[in-house]
């Protein structure tokens, strides 16, 4: 119920396309849902519900499209934890599909690896997909997401690897590989607000990817690295149910495809600590020439 | 920005239990009693922390438990136990033994069908206890 409220103050002409995408979107994440409902047995390692975010596009733990200071999973001292995720973003002109694993060492080093499928829908001669891989590190340098006055602080590196460089090529992008660092700190105030718990994290991250990287790195307009921001704010209903606001700082490197900043809207799900589900309302702006690329982020993230 | 605009609205919405004393909105004594009951029996069971229980009194434990809640929330007791720091002192309670136990203390709330208002509100008040707990 709560959703469609959301999604139909939205407005009608997003709302419509809004549940178009997520149609087709869960489509695709059906069958996925109950493989790991099915798999959902062992015990689960002892952070709290929902401590461990979400997947977000990189295949870190942390929001949808940005990277926040908790690790995959609910592993603490001296527990081991791995998740798996899907994430499928409908734009008005194209189709983002992100998948990966991370696994989490003693809530204190996380390692992960994604793959990124980026479908132009044959808008594109030169190609019709461009795909990419990223290997993330992460390490909580100090701190506690809810137990400690001070934020939970960590640092973490994002390695990308794109396979069919034709397109960014001609678009006039530098490199076809690049690693971007980051530092983030997040917070979780218990009762913040009404009762509430209410949640925050900030991160500078410092690098050149257009798009993620998806149409490479750095090109006419910046070949250097810049400093950029994230950020995320949000409130849990309940224990099981988030609603909160992404926005990511993107570079604007190429003159042929002007980048816009990404902002989301999103309600996280958490039935239990093996199944997370995030649904948003995607703005990621400008991409490849095309202008105002809206729709739908949907992702799913089981935990072991 | 809509659906900035409209978070915000909903937050104000349920804006509604902090006005209440947290001892009533945790349900009063019989409440508190009721969880801290359940607790101690989830505690005592549960694998990663029961080795800490194993030469406790739970009785003395309910009590001392349900009078420091009581307390602690504004409620008309005074807690008779030891201090926090002492009576965990050298146990060598880590994060996983401590994330543990707060699990259990939600899940006790939860069934017992204490609002989510005034189950953040305990804990926001038990929370800052880890650094006296925890062993660094």
């Amino acid at each position: 119920m709560r959703v469609t409220v959301i999604l139909g103050l939205l407005g009608k002409k997003h709302y419509t396309s809004l549940m178009l995408s997520l149609q087709k979107t869960a489509k695709t994440l059906w069958p996925l849902l109950f493989f790991l409902c099915g798999v959902a047995s062992a015990e689960a390692p002892s952070r709290l519900l929902a401590t461990g975010g979400a997947s977000q596009v990189e295949g870190q733990a942390g929001g949808g499209i940005v990277p926040w200071a908790v690790l995959a999973g609910y592993g603490s001292t001296d527990e081991f934890s791995a998740t798996a995720f899907y994430t499928r973003i409908s734009l008005k002109d194209f189709d983002l599909d992100a998948y990966g694993v991370a696994a989490s060492f003693g809530n204190r080093w996380e390692l992960s690896l994604a793959r990124h499928r980026f479908d132009l829908n044959g808008l594109s001669p030169v190609q019709s997909t461009l795909k990419q891989n990223v290997a993330g590190l992460k390490y909580r340098v100090s701190g506690d997401l809810i137990y400690h006055r001070a934020p939970q602080i960590a640092v973490g590196l994002q390695y990308k690897d794109h396979q069919n460089f034709a397109l960014p090529d001609a678009l006039g992008a530098d490199r076809d590989n690049d690693v971007e660092a980051y530092v983030s700190a997040s917070k979780l105030w218990l009762a913040g607000f009404a009762g509430r718990n209410v949640f925050a994290n900030g991160s500078v991250r410092y690098g050149r990817s257009n798009q993620l990287g998806l149409l490479g790195f750095g090109g006419d307009l910046g070949s250097r690295r810049e400093l950029l921001l994230e950020g995320s704010a949000g409130v849990f209903v309940n224990r099981h149910l988030a609603l909160g606001l992404e926005y990511r700082q993107q570079p604007d490197n190429l003159s042929t495809a002007r980048q816009d900043n990404w902002f989301t809207a999103f309600i996280g799900y958490f039935p239990n600590k093996r199944l997370s589900v995030v649904a948003a309302y995607a703005d990621l702006g400008a991409i490849a020439t095309l202008e105002n690329q809206t729709g739908a982020y949907l992702s799913v993230e089981y935990s072991h | 920005m809509r659906s900035a605009a409209l978070i915000a609205i909903f937050l104000v919405a349920c804006a509604n239990q902090q006005t209440t004393p947290l001892y009533e909105a945790l349900g009063g004594d019989a409440k508190i009693r009721a969880f801290v009951d359940d607790f101690a029996d989830t505690v005592h069971s549960n694998p990663r922390i029961a080795s800490f229980f194993v030469d406790s009194d739970m009785q003395r434990f309910r009590d001392m438990l349900a009078g420091f809640i009581c307390e602690i929330s504004g409620g008309p007791c005074q807690y008779q136990g030891d201090a926090m720091p002492s009576v965990h002192l050298g146990l060598g309670i880590n994060d996983a033994h401590f994330n543990a136990l707060v699990g259990d203390l939600i899940d006790a709330m939860e069934a017992h069908d204490v609002p989510t208002g005034a189950q953040n509100r305990l804990l926001a008040i038990l929370a800052p206890m880890h650094l006296d707990i925890v062993d660094p």
